[in-house]
């Protein structure tokens, strides 16, 4: 069944903007303070920050008295015995690299951030009905009435809202998040050496820009070891290439059965045993391609649109690798990164810079799109879907913010029969295959240094670079301890 | 939020005070009531099955907004925004008996220690929102103690059995800051 532009067009909207809101989110408030001492922050000269920042870029908000705000604000906060979300960080660690002054800039970047991510978040809110979890999406289209000229409908005042949003989040990522995620790589280029792992990547075609879901604003595809010549489109959803490809293995996995199989013929029969490291020792099934693990997230996906010459991709990664280049030059240094670099932990790090430049660009074609499309009359945004008799198997994907995901769907005159989800931090958390190979973050951990083994930061640097999935995380307040306890249940 | 869910096989109690609306006039406050956890793991969903039970069984004025935060992080920012008041209703770990209630004034003090920057918890959101100046001044945590955190959609008997005497609690404490709190004529 097909879907109604104007539904494509607002789906591919909520998922744009929510990337966004992802991709940032992770660099700054997930990831930075593997790389960022903020500690240091408090020795940085603000006005040296300032004219740093200015030689870097344009972005209007990093004046000298910004940077010293965002000192006075840190100074205050340590102050006052509250390092709080902060004192577990690895502060003074020796991994640390960054000069005081690039750590002022990042934090002053980390509270600005704050405000940014909060605002692409809303045009999910705006045409998702809210966020986290959003309410619009339906079997055939969307929710959203649209009417022009009504104030309870999907309109033209917000319509401009979303606009605007959009426009501020680009100059922020265009000025601020890459310029950051190129001085950190730079910097830090030793990284680009470590944490390839899994070199397999995997992403899937996403904004579909016809009522049929048969052309895509974002290509996918297949690249094997790590060679981007070896690139091999998935064109569609009904592309046999990716459906006939996937697999999952509980070999090393808590469920009944030892068994490799196509998730149409899957089932999750929970079965815990010992932790065995030769046997069973993981929830997570190990997905694999051809065969092969995989790994996935914005860096296989920038590799891949890379591959497929996507325009818009070719630009941002040639543009972010040209000013990685051009740091590293000021730095007076004689390394150099080319998109081979970006097999790598740091490589991660900017793959999702990139990507999120990209969907930006898409932001703005997809936006303008539906106003045409409500220009010319059309406020269809949903099709009453008819579900027909007997066995159907199905199955959707996205290239979602840790990567690419699929949910695949067998059922019987209209019930579910099986159900399985086949999720980001599966594939790259993974455990070992049914032929034993390792999984991405196994794989990606071999010969990472760790300087101290008590402190061990650079494990988390790139274990973080993944962007793991933590909802299922137990958060729970101590009274005894005054500590809080983090126990991570699984990725 | 999901609409009522009967999961709760208790009565509402009695509206014996239905009658007791005394109109307008709290606009002065603006209080969030968040419930947080994972409904998965049985016990650690206990906030999030507070506020459902909150909502099935009371009328609150507009000067409240009740929510599910479920687990989430970061997104939980902008919820903070503007409040005088959070009561924050969650599992807490105080090794007393499972079901054991607890009220903690200025939670954030229980943070101050040792919390992971790279988990966004509730810890770590109240951490960013104390550093951007957003942390209202009245923030109270109602805890209950768990049984168990295994995988589950159910809450253990001592959790469920003390789940309305929590709501009660947390009912009592919205009056106290002045919200007119009615018990739904079921």
């Amino acid at each position: 069944m097909e879907a109604p532009l104007n539904a494509q067009y607002i789906r591919n909207l909520i998922m744009g903007a929510h990337g966004i809101f992802d991709h940032i989110v992770h660099f700054y408030h997930l990831c930075a303070l593997d790389w960022v001492d903020i500690v240091s922050a408090l020795g940085a000269d603000p006005k040296a920050t300032a004219s740093l920042a200015e030689k870097l870029s344009t972005w209007p908000k990093n004046s000298r008295h910004e940077m010293k705000a965002a000192q006075d604000r840190l100074k205050t906060f340590v102050n006052s015995g509250q390092l709080g979300v902060y004192a577990s960080g690895y502060w003074g660690h020796k991994a640390m690299k960054l000069p005081p002054e690039v750590n002022l800039l990042a934090f002053s970047h980390y509270l600005q951030a704050l405000d940014y991510q909060q605002r692409i978040n809303k045009v999910v809110a705006i045409l998702g009905s809210k966020t986290p979890h959003i309410q619009n999406l339906a079997v055939g289209g969307v929710a959203n009435p649209i009417n022009p000229d009504s104030q309870s409908a999907l309109n033209m005042e917000r319509l401009y809202y979303v606009k605007t949003l959009i426009d501020e989040i680009g100059d922020f990522i265009k000025n601020v998040y890459m310029i950051d995620v190129a001085a950190v790589g730079a910097i830090y280029a030793d990284w680009t050496t470590y944490g390839a792992g899994v070199t397999n990547y995997l992403c899937v075609p996403d904004m579909p820009l016809d009522t049929a879901g048969t052309k895509f604003e974002l290509p996918g595809g297949y690249i094997a070891n790590g060679d981007v010549s070896s690139f091999k489109a998935i064109t569609s959803f009904k592309d046999d290439y990716f459906k006939e490809n996937v697999k999952e293995s509980i070999k090393h996995s808590w469920y009944k059965g030892d068994w490799n199989r196509h998730p149409w013929e899957e089932e999750t029969v929970p079965n815990i045993t010992e932790y065995d490291r030769k046997g069973k020792y993981s929830w997570i099934k190990a997905p694999t391609f051809k065969g092969k693990p995989a790994q996935v997230g914005p860096l296989a996906n920038v590799l891949c649109m890379f591959a497929a010459g996507h325009k818009p991709t070719v630009k941002y990664a040639t543009g972010t690798l040209d000013t990685v280049n051009a740091v590293l030059s000021m730095l007076g240094s004689s390394t150099r990164v080319s998109v081979n670099s970006l097999h790598s932990t740091i490589g991660r790090i900017a793959g999702r810079a990139i990507r999120c430049a990209v969907l930006h660009d898409a932001l703005v074609s997809q936006w303008q799109a539906l106003i045409d499309n409500i220009g010319k009359g059309d406020y269809a945004t949903y099709n009453e879907p008819v579900f027909p008799k007997g066995e159907q198997m199905g199955f959707g994907f996205h290239e979602a913010p840790r990567g690419m995901l699929s949910h695949w769907v067998v059922i019987q005159d209209g019930k579910i029969k099986n159900y399985q989800c086949v999720v980001p931090s599966t594939w790259n958390a993974a455990p070992r295959n049914s032929e034993d190979a390792k999984g991405p973050y196994e794989a990606a951990l071999i010969g990472n240094p760790v300087s101290d083994p008590e402190k061990p930061l650079e494990v988390l640097r790139t274990i973080h670079s993944f962007d793991p999935c933590l909802a299922c995380a137990i958060h729970m307040v101590d009274t005894n301890n005054k500590k809080k306890i983090v126990k991570v249940r699984a990725f | 939020m999901s609409p009522h869910r009967n999961s709760s096989k208790k009565n509402c109690p009695e509206s014996a005070n239905k009658n007791s609306a005394t109109g307008p006039g709290q606009s002065s406050f603006n209080v969030l009531v968040l419930g947080l956890g994972n409904i998965l793991l049985s016990d650690e969903g206990a906030g999030v099955k507070a506020v459902e039970e909150l909502q099935r069984c009371y009328d609150c004025s507009g000067a409240v907004e009740i929510i599910d935060g479920g687990t989430i992080g970061l997104e939980l920012l902008p919820y903070f925004e503007e409040r005088s008041h959070i009561v924050i209703i969650d599992a807490v770990k105080t090794g007393k008996n499972p079901g054991t209630i607890v009220r903690i004034e200025d939670p954030p003090a229980y943070f101050r220690d040792r919390t992971s920057p790279h988990q966004i918890g509730l810890a770590d959101v109240l951490g960013i929102a104390a550093i951007t100046d957003k942390l209202p001044r009245n923030i109270t945590l109602f805890g209950i103690e768990p049984k168990q955190l295994s995988t589950g959609l159910t809450l253990s008997t001592e959790v469920a059995q003390n789940l309305s005497r929590l709501v009660d609690m947390v009912v009592a404490e919205l009056k106290t800051i002045g919200i007119n709190v009615r018990a739904k004529n079921k």
